[in-house]
């Protein structure tokens, strides 16, 4: 007999749970502007993101002296509804801000789903390090989209 | 040094790729030390081949061809009469709620992005892997662990709560599928009756093979409030399910 266990969660989970956001029940954002999201650094680096509501894209310059504060971007990712591109800024092995550089819908459904979904993904970037899970099931477009540049942006610091 | 964002630390080498193909991503996860591009290319032109062949959105795909009575099964290739056959049986198992002319047209879709999936997960153990996940728009095909000590967790999307998980399976070797109600809204629909069910949001299988437990989900979610016995009486199949006003159930067979 096969050894499945199931987990109830019920538990606000991250990043992981933004792989199941629907449009509704989160207002829409109607700037244009891409948001993005920050952390404070580590305490023995200065802030290098501080903006954690939308609005302009921002990643902090390599920070003279620190030398370990990286701004890195993902591949573009193109999915059946959009293209996904993320910049994100990493100071070791911390994420300290993420961004969109684009962030691009085909479509008017694809663009609400795009404006309620992006804060929410930056923000949880940062709160879900330490996601517990490999993958997921149910997961939808957008979102797949915006692992995948976020992957290829850590993979180019080793954050694995 | 903390985890990647969608995934717990990899503790070996290993590689990953993202293939866009049938109009959705897949994303390849192999930690297998050793195991690398050559195999994934290979999965790679296996997914690109199974789009060619059995698309119903390009108008000379076999299937379209065959749909249309440009060809008969006997003219198509194996892969198109080993479809055909698998899915006969599976309409017979679920009593024709899998059904490839659901849509009054033939459309062996329910069976084949599963199934391309688990063959794709085939050719990267053909290449020496123990150890990768395979995820195609949401379905899972993993082998072996996440680890030489620890088992594969997969999270299940809520769709009802944005910013939760649902729940997690935790297994070697697990397949799973979400059939549901997803942002692009219903998509399955009763081949009896023509209608989209509505008593659930969400429906995720697990099993072994993915063809048969992503078929499964989508006969499973047509059948609606049937669902539940159905998968019951499935053999190493079981289920997690949402309803619409969030309540939760799960069949018997998974271990607490």
């Amino acid at each position: 007999m096969k050894r499945i266990l199931l987990s109830i969660t019920g538990t606000v989970l991250g990043l992981v749970a933004l792989l199941s956001f629907k449009s509704h029940g989160h207002p829409l954002r109607t700037t244009g502007a891409l948001p993005s999201a920050g952390l404070p650094a580590a305490s023995s680096t200065a802030p290098t993101g501080t903006s954690s509501s939308p609005g302009v894209a921002t990643s902090a310059p390599p920070k003279p002296g620190a030398g370990t504060t990286k701004t890195l971007t993902g591949q573009a990712v193109e999915t059946r509804y959009g293209i996904v591109q993320i910049q994100v800024t990493v100071t070791g092995s911390k994420i300290n801000n993420v961004s969109f550089l684009q962030l691009t819908a085909f479509d008017d459904r694809s663009q609400q789903i795009n404006q309620a979904a992006a804060p929410l993904l930056l923000q949880e970037t940062l709160s879900a390090q330490n996601s517990q899970i490999d993958t997921v099931s149910g997961a939808t477009y957008t979102s797949e989209g915006y692992i995948q540049s976020l992957q290829s942006a850590l993979d180019q610091v080793g954050l694995k | 040094m903390s985890a990647p964002i969608t995934a717990l630390p990899s503790p070996t080498p290993g590689a990953r790729r993202v293939v866009h193909c049938m109009g959705t991503v897949f994303s390849f996860d192999v930690r297998t030390a050793g195991v690398g591009q050559a195999a994934l290319d290979e999965a790679e032109r296996w997914l690109h081949r199974v789009d060619e062949v059995f698309s119903t959105y390009r108008e000379h795909s076999e299937i379209s061809r065959l749909g249309r009575g440009e060809l008969t099964a006997a003219d198509c290739s194996d892969e198109v009469r080993h479809v055909l056959a698998e899915c006969a049986r599976l309409e017979v198992a679920t009593h024709g709620f899998f059904s490839i002319r659901a849509t009054g047209r033939l459309d062996p879709s329910g069976y084949v992005k599963g199934w391309a999936i688990e063959r794709a997960s085939d050719i990267l153990v053909a290449h020496g892997s123990t150890s990768h996940c395979v995820n195609g728009g949401g379905d899972v095909q993993s082998v072996g662990g996440a680890a030489a000590d620890r088992p594969w967790r997969i999270g299940i999307a809520d769709p009802l709560r944005p910013r939760t998980l649902a729940a997690i399976a935790v297994g070697r070797d697990l397949a799973v599928a979400t059939s549901g109600t997803a942002e692009r809204g219903a998509h399955v629909v009763n081949p009896h009756t023509g209608v989209a069910p509505t008593a659930l949001v969400s429906l995720t299988l697990a099993g072994s093979r993915l063809g048969r437990v992503d078929a499964m989900a989508t006969a499973a979610m047509a059948m609606g409030a049937d669902a539940r016995a159905f998968v019951e009486g499935l053999d190493g199949i079981e289920a997690f399910a949402i309803e619409p006003d969030g309540t939760t159930w799960s069949t018997s067979g998974w271990q607490r």
